[in-house]
């Protein structure tokens, strides 16, 4: 059997996961870090995020702005505790950031620029262009690199924690290249694999975005808080789901209908004017513009094409000169993924699933309920983003997160001497549960790709923009159905070298764990409320649901749901005001 | 009927057989879907077994490289209307041992980026409540070089790599260059002395293709010119001026 | 990754045959042989001057011959194909800039080519 040892261990090697390693490595130099990824670290869906990371660095701006607009975007589901630390460190890990060479875009005088973003007072998003998950993630990665403490396990699939004596102590992961399975000790261990976005059919999220961090941490007993909270980006591009950013539209992009019209004025987000007015029409939060779109198209005034119902995002009228300086990307993916140039023509857009507000339930100091076990970015839910997330805080929060998850991981380790006996146990279950289940896999008969597509469409019909309790109750009915079902697929690679089969299977498994939670969760929350919206309970319900859920897995069938308190310090639960 | 087209694709199963071969697919052909849509529908609907990367499908993560009809590309950012009416060949990146099928083994890239410290290096470290000044035009000077997204096309482009294993390569030279024209960086002698050696710079014969097939056109080749020309440069200086201060 | 095999495509001598882009890197490169064949041409021509005026019209004399104009020619187009290509790259190693902006790389290739006409016009002035 093959073990390794490490003091720190790391899954996922994204924002968060890079940022925890730097910060573990600068609380301790003597530990020895592991940071295990499916994928290469520039590999991660960091890369993806394109608008910008919110901090408040402006004269004008002050952190309690960023606190509220945080908040009444999250529709008051947001910790407040949580939200209070993450806007007063977000602007000290950004200028950490820039310290290490992250190429943010800048004013004449050699200050940061920022620009503004979706339910924002004050301009306070920083930007790199509109690749700015790219060089924050490449960033952060190639400072990695002059520590030299941190063991890199790239290619590596984790498939369960290492848990005895009520503490973490490591996980088991595979070598995609190799097939073997290694235990990898740990004194403390960090979750950070983002989100799990790929449970929907059309999402911005990439491949790899199928939740294993959540479904292994779900597994050993932690539970998921605030699933039901499903953010649909407002602008995708049909088809591919390709995010177009926010930051078309805070640069002064419009919607339109297909009678050339922005409608979102019907939708109490504000008058139609020329210039971008911050917190109003295209500058509302996401979830609104979303549920928008819904409405529209009910009333037949979208497009209809080959891959759904569309409307227009028009940035026309910015002129070359912007789109090339602000909005490059955007241009580059309508070219090359559309065929389109904006410059010239409207763009395509449709709702598109982007981010998960829940994830595993962490305090303020990104601990979990296991002692031992830290998560940070996506994956994690604080939750500062409550039921709906601001555009651009997103990258902050793996920033002023990660690293709070690796100072507080490192001191743990620190305390820490030993291991328990029984890990070795738990690793030879695990590997034989792979081989049987798996590898040696004789009689299945139902595809991979099929399961993951009847996934896909009931999450889509039931727990979509608009959910009702019968549509949820027939979408859990469909997951269980398939969970059984997927004890019987058929797996054509027995190979151990680079099973990519074998991964798409362990991931399929992870997502249906992930979907019972999200539907489980959107069945108990009977109100409506930022990204949740339900129509058999059209409003929000502060006396019962000013609370976030807890989604608990049970051997057999669907989640158990608990609630708990939401905390509030400042800012009573009030009307969320848009455009007014 | 339906338009099918036909994939011609390389398979390497160490398992199997010590050689590769070529497996051909005939697929349903789209004119909306890239490369990678195709072997996605082979890998979902014909055949579990072939093997590749991918991930973002947006150009971005630099996974899915490929040689598509001899020359390097991102299969998510070509379509099949490219090659209509086929066959297309599909193999992996060039110059790189083959892991298995289209995977190919990058460490050896990992291990030569490291070398090239690219990271900022500087005496002080500055104040945690202010970022260090830098105006557009700064920001201009490297900005080209920072948008390498490591998708490997350029050294699977580049003969010198494929003929001398040792030279560090187009990437990783470029990226180097990044930080050295970055006016917050002091790090330039340092990574000069990683790179002046014969397996850095001085390889380069400027082929220019690394440039040619950047799908983000950072234009390595070009990095590595100016690197020459500074390189040449410095060492006729520490030859004049063999006292002479270096920052 | 122990215990991997991994597969290594072997390259083989005609590698550079097979991409236009790389064919054309070749013969750039191959055309180092057209200044090392004038190169040698020029150091005959000194040593025919140095031994007097008789082995000089014989050097001049032996120069007509078809073979050597052919020669001549073949080396004349490599090295027109040298410069040229070699002042095309110019701008990827050569980038001024003039306060903000970058000097466009099409300038940069034409002053390389002014300062070529330039001095190869000196040099036919100071013969004449």
């Amino acid at each position: 059997m093959s073990i390794v040892q490490c003091d720190v261990l790391i899954i996922g090697a994204g924002g968060a996961g890079l940022r925890a390693a730097i910060a573990v490595s600068e609380a301790n130099p003597q530990l020895k870090i592991g940071i295990v990824s499916k994928v290469y670290p520039m590999r991660s869906h960091t890369v993806s995020a394109e608008g910008g990371a919110a901090a408040v660095i402006k004269e004008d701006d002050s952190l309690e702005h960023h606190a509220y607009d945080t908040i009444s975007g999250g529709d008051w589901l947001s910790d407040q505790d949580a939200v209070e630390l993450f806007v007063n460190q977000a602007p000290k890990e950004m200028i950490r950031l820039e310290h290490w060479g992250c190429p943010w875009s800048r004013e004449q005088n050699g200050t940061v620029a920022v620009r503004p973003f979706g339910g924002m007072k004050m301009k306070r998003t920083w930007f790199a262009a509109d690749k700015t998950g790219f060089h924050l993630l490449h960033t952060l990665f190639q400072t990695t690199l002059k520590h030299e403490n941190l063991l890199r396990f790239d290619e590596w699939f984790v498939t369960r924690l290492l848990v005895e004596d009520n503490r973490c102590q490591g996980a088991i992961a595979l070598e995609i290249a190799t097939g073997k399975m290694t235990a990898i000790k740990a004194k403390s261990t960090i979750i950070c694999t983002g989100g799990a976005g790929k449970v929907f059919p059309f999402t911005t999220n990439a491949a790899i975005k199928t939740g294993d961090g959540m479904a292994v941490a779900y597994r050993a007993g932690i539970p998921l808080k605030d699933m039901e909270f499903v953010q649909y980006h407002p602008t995708g591009l049909p088809f591919t789901g390709i995010l177009i950013t926010e930051a078309a539209r805070a640069e002064g992009g419009y919607l339109l209908n297909k009678d050339e019209y922005r409608y979102l004025q019907d939708y109490d987000l504000g008058k139609p004017s020329s210039k971008p007015v911050l917190r109003s029409m295209e500058l509302g939060p996401r979830d609104r513009l979303s549920q928008a779109f819904v409405k529209e198209q009910e009333k037949g005034r979208t497009y209809e094409g080959e891959y759904g119902h569309f409307v227009h995002l028009d940035i026309r009228h910015l002129g070359e000169k912007i789109i090339n300086s602000k909005l490059p990307f955007v241009r580059e993916l309508c070219i090359k993924y559309e065929n389109l140039d904006p410059v010239k023509e409207k763009i395509p857009v449709r709702p598109v699933v982007h981010y998960m507000m829940g994830g595993i339930d962490t305090n303020i100091e990104a601990e979990t309920v296991l002692p031992g076990l830290y998560a940070a970015g996506e994956c994690a839910c604080v939750s500062i983003n409550g039921a709906n997330r601001l555009g651009s805080n997103s990258l902050t929060e793996l920033l002023v997160f990660g690293a709070i998850a690796g100072r507080n991981a490192a001191n743990y380790a620190t305390q820490q001497n030993g291991f328990s006996k029984g890990l070795e146990a738990q690793y030879k279950n695990e590997a034989n549960r792979i081989e049987q289940n798996f590898l040696k896999k004789k009689e299945g008969k139902v595809k991979i790709a099929d399961i993951r597509k009847a996934m896909n469409n009931t999450l889509e019909a039931g727990a979509g923009i608009y959910r009702t309790e019968t549509s949820l109750k027939k979408s859990q009915e469909d997951i269980q159905e398939l969970k059984e079902r997927f004890k019987y697929i058929k797996m054509d690679d027995s190979s151990i070298t680079f099973n990519t089969e074998l991964i798409a299977a362990l991931e399929l498994s992870c997502m249906l764990d992930v979907a019972e939670a999200v539907i489980q969760s959107g069945l108990h929350r009977r109100e409506s409320r930022g990204s949740h919206q339900r129509t058999d309970f059209p409003n929000r319900d502060d006396e019962k649901f000013l609370t976030h859920s807890l989604a608990y897995q049970k051997e057999d069938g669907p989640p158990d749901i608990k609630f708990k308190p939401v905390t509030i310090t400042k800012w009573a639960p009030g009307e969320r005001i848009y455009g007014r | 009927m339906k338009d099918l087209i036909t994939l011609n694709v390389f398979r390497y199963q160490p398992e199997k057989s010590k050689e590769p071969t070529y497996q051909e697919y005939e697929i349903p052909y789209h004119k909306d879907w890239v490369i990678l849509d195709a072997l996605n529908y082979i890998k979902d609907q014909i055949d579990g077994s072939l093997t590749y990367r991918w991930s973002c499908r947006m150009g971005v993560c630099g996974s899915c490289g490929m040689m598509v009809n001899g020359k390097p590309v991102l299969t998510c950012a070509t379509f099949l209307e490219s090659y209509t009416p086929g066959p297309i060949r599909i193999e992996p990146l060039e110059n790189f041992p083959v892991i298995r099928d289209l995977v190919i083994d990058m460490s050896d890239f990992l291990e030569k980026l490291k070398k090239v410290k690219p990271w900022i290096i500087r005496k002080d470290v500055g104040s945690e409540d202010r970022e260090y000044l830098q105006t557009p035009s700064q920001l201009a000077d490297y900005k080209q070089y920072s948008m390498c997204i490591n998708c490997m096309l350029c050294y699977a482009a580049c003969p010198v790599y494929g003929l001398e294993p040792e030279f560090i390569g187009p990437a990783a030279l470029a990226l180097a260059q990044r930080y050295n024209m970055d006016s917050r960086d002091e790090g330039k002698n340092q990574r000069m002395k990683a790179l002046s050696h014969d397996t850095g710079i001085w390889q380069c014969t400027f082929v220019g293709d690394c440039s040619a097939v950047c799908p983000k056109n950072v234009d390595p080749a070009g990095a590595i010119q100016r690197y020459k020309v500074e390189g040449a440069s410095n060492w006729w200086k520490t030859l004049l001026l063999p006292y002479a201060s270096k920052d | 990754m122990e215990g991997l095999q991994t597969y290594k495509r072997k390259i083989g001598i005609f590698w550079w045959t097979k991409r236009l882009s790389h064919f054309r890197f070749i013969s750039r490169e191959l055309t180092s042989i057209a200044v090392a064949f004038i190169a040698i041409e020029l150091l005959l021509l000194s040593k025919a001057i140095m031994n007097g005026e008789e082995s000089y019209q014989a050097f001049v004399q032996s120069l007509t011959h078809p073979i050597l104009i052919i020669l001549n020619l073949i080396a004349l187009g490599g090295i027109l194909y040298h410069s040229i290509t070699w002042f095309n790259l110019a701008p990827k190693a050569m980038v001024i800039k003039l306060g903000e902006n970058k000097v466009p790389g099409f300038l940069i290739a034409l002053g390389n080519y002014l300062g070529w006409i330039v001095i190869s016009a000196i040099i036919v002035w100071s013969l004449l």
